[in-house]
């Protein structure tokens, strides 16, 4: 098993993990452990979602750079760690700890 | 009267130059100096006089046409794929992620991102930093002065402005209301006027978001409760319509005229049964009809507003209903003579349905409607004065409000507190009644517009106030914590207070019973002695 699998099973091992995405810059996900439709909603939304924060923190101050993205919502929470290439998008339940 | 001066000239004298010559003095008019008019004479001392130092300016108001914006949707379902790569075939996108999991940055960058993200997943895991240490706090204190802010104006876009005759709120959330439209002034009707209805949302003031056609004007619309893509409507010439949004703005389906309300269908309710098929409407008429949605030729059942404990040989008319889905044979209706008759659907005669009638106002109900909490006690709108009920006490009201300067149109109970009702009014005032502050007045008197308000409803979540005016202005109105959240104590404070008025109440009839009877028994020993 490859260095990449094995760091995506580590994190999807993970206590509440409900999904991990892996999204490229066009917004196609390219692994996924969530069913295709979910996959691709979160994908597109979170993609050009990411895209706006991007800009909106380099518009703040042009020396600075997103590092990551955390959505707390009401039944999860949705991460998203950018780069230049590539989003990994994670799902967590963090209740489901207490 | 036209005024004309003809001007003659001969043709040969146009054009000609004028000849001017000179001409010795003449005297029009003289006047003589008046001597006796010199005594009148007063010279002003001081004189004051302004003198403007700037310059004068003018303001001027100009109204630029609105700007219609509208909001559209796309759904992306695959998207951003290479031009080459059809995302539908499945093959072809297996091989390019395969593609793209081999290139060596993506690799490199997973595994960045994976031990960033992995901080995140522990740090979740081992804190919540969102937790509430303090959940049992009181509300922050700002809040608990009562007020409201208005939060949208929706006007009826047709150009001959109709009263709003009813308001329903979506019942999946709180984004969207169905407004019904007609004009209510006898004889006012027209051949130019609208019938249309509208459904907002309550974002967009400019446009409605689906426009309602009926046959004739509709003075009730509601929403079904079970289906939220179904309205049924009550319409002026007695029909009823039912509408699916997901369809037309036609109806799908009426009632036919014949057997229809013959006077305008003032109220519509859906009894909550399992399936939301039933609806029952009443009319001026003096009928109650029950209907099945599903098959509007005939009423499932007819009855007709006979009370002959009241007045033998009237029809009374039925301004409003009102139905608890806790008692499910029960329901009430408020007549336009001001009468409550409260009936039970099971009863095997007419006098069975019609148990008995509460004889409480001067003029029509307005509004009927039983508190949500303790559905015993029930609130009546009219006249002046808003009443309130208890199935226990029969002869008359347990609380009652002052008279109000001006008539009142409608009411209804907040469906949070039991102890906050509302009232609209003639002056176009909202009033607030919040039971456990004070019972003599309102605590909260809004002046919502100039005119008259004629409708109200509250959102379920109790938070959201739409009242509608005579011509046709929604207004959107939210309520502050104070007026909109259950009160510490509050439902044990109301039931004592409903309890102790019923009791106080059912005491004085007993009195009232046993004076009739004493002055009774006087009467006829009086006359037996005097016999």
């Amino acid at each position: 098993m490859s260095e990449v699998e094995e760091t995506l099973k580590r994190i999807q091992s993970h206590k509440g993990v409900l999904g991990v995405i892996v999204v490229n810059q066009e917004g196609i996900p390219i692994r996924t452990t969530m069913d295709n439709a979910t996959t691709v909603q979160y994908a597109g939304l979170l993609h050009s979602l990411t895209a706006k924060t991007r800009v909106t923190v380099r518009d703040l101050d042009p020396m600075n750079e997103l590092y990551f993205l955390r959505i707390r919502t009401k039944k999860h929470e949705i991460m998203v760690a950018p780069d230049k290439d590539y989003l990994l998008i994670v799902v967590q339940n963090p209740s489901s700890n207490s | 009267m036209e005024i004309v001066y003809v001007y003659t000239k001969k043709r040969n004298e146009f054009g000609r130059q004028a000849i001017f010559s000179d001409r010795p003095p003449e005297l029009s008019i003289d006047i003589r100096p008046d001597s006796s008019m010199r005594n009148d004479y007063i010279r002003k001392d001081p004189v004051d006089i302004a003198v403007q130092y700037t310059s004068d300016m003018s303001e001027h108001e100009v109204n630029t046409e609105r700007f219609e914006t509208e909001i559209r949707g796309v759904n992306h379902t695959e998207g951003g794929w290479p031009k080459d790569i059809n995302p539908a075939e499945v093959e072809q996108t297996i091989r390019f992620r395969k593609k793209v999991e081999k290139d060596e940055i993506y690799m490199q960058v997973i595994q960045d991102l994976g031990t960033k993200m992995e901080h995140y997943l522990k740090q979740n895991n081992s804190v919540d930093i969102y937790e509430e240490y303090f959940d049992k706090t009181e509300p922050l204190l700002n809040d608990k002065a009562p007020n409201a802010r208005t939060i949208n104006i929706l006007r009826d876009p047709s150009d001959i402005k109709r009263t709003v005759s009813n308001i329903s709120w979506y019942p999946d959330g709180a984004n969207k209301i169905a407004v019904a439209y007609s004009a209510l002034e006898f004889q006012k009707t027209s051949d130019v006027l609208s019938f249309d209805s509208y459904i907002w949302d309550i974002e967009n003031p400019n446009k409605p978001e689906m426009t309602l056609k009926p046959a004739s004007p509709m003075l009730c619309l509601e929403y079904n409760p079970k289906d939220s893509h179904t309205l049924a409507a009550g319409c002026y010439n007695g029909q009823i319509a039912i509408f699916d949004t997901r369809k037309s703005s036609q109806p799908t389906d009426t009632t036919p005229v014949e057997i229809s309300h013959r006077d305008p269908v003032h109220k519509l309710i859906y009894p909550s049964s399992k399936t939301g098929n039933d609806i029952f409407s009443t009319s001026t008429d003096g009928q109650v009809m029950w209907w099945d949605i599903r098959k509007l030729v005939e009423p499932v059942e007819t009855l007709v507003l006979e009370y002959p404990g009241y007045k033998p040989d009237v029809t009374l008319g039925g301004i409003t209903l009102e139905y608890e889905s806790t008692m499910p044979t029960k329901f009430m209706v408020g007549t336009e003579q001001g009468v409550i008759l409260s009936g039970n659907r099971k009863g095997k005669t007419p006098q069975d349905k019609l148990a008995h009638a509460f004889v409480g106002h001067l003029g029509p109900i307005y509004s009927l409607q039983r508190n949500p909490f303790y559905p015993k006690q029930f609130l009546t709108v009219g006249d002046w004065t808003t009443k309130i009920w208890s199935e226990d006490a029969k002869e008359s009201p347990i609380m009652w409000t002052q008279y109000n300067t001006t008539p009142l149109t409608d009411g209804c109970w907040s469906p949070t507190r039991p102890g906050v009702f509302f009232t609209t009014s003639m002056s176009g005032s909202l009033n607030v009644w919040d039971l456990c502050l004070r019972q003599t007045a309102p605590s909260l008197a809004i002046q919502v517009c100039d005119e008259s308000l004629h409708s109200i409803r509250v959102h379920e979540q109790g938070r959201l106030v739409a009242c509608g005016s005579h011509s046709g202005v929604v207004t959107l109105l939210e309520l502050s914590g104070a007026l909109s959240v259950l009160q510490p104590n509050e439902k044990h404070n109301i039931n004592a207070i409903f309890e102790r008025e019923t009791k106080r109440e059912k005491i004085l009839e007993g009195r009232r019973r046993e004076m009739k009877l004493k002055a009774k028994q006087a009467a006829a020993s009086g006359g037996g002695g005097g016999g």
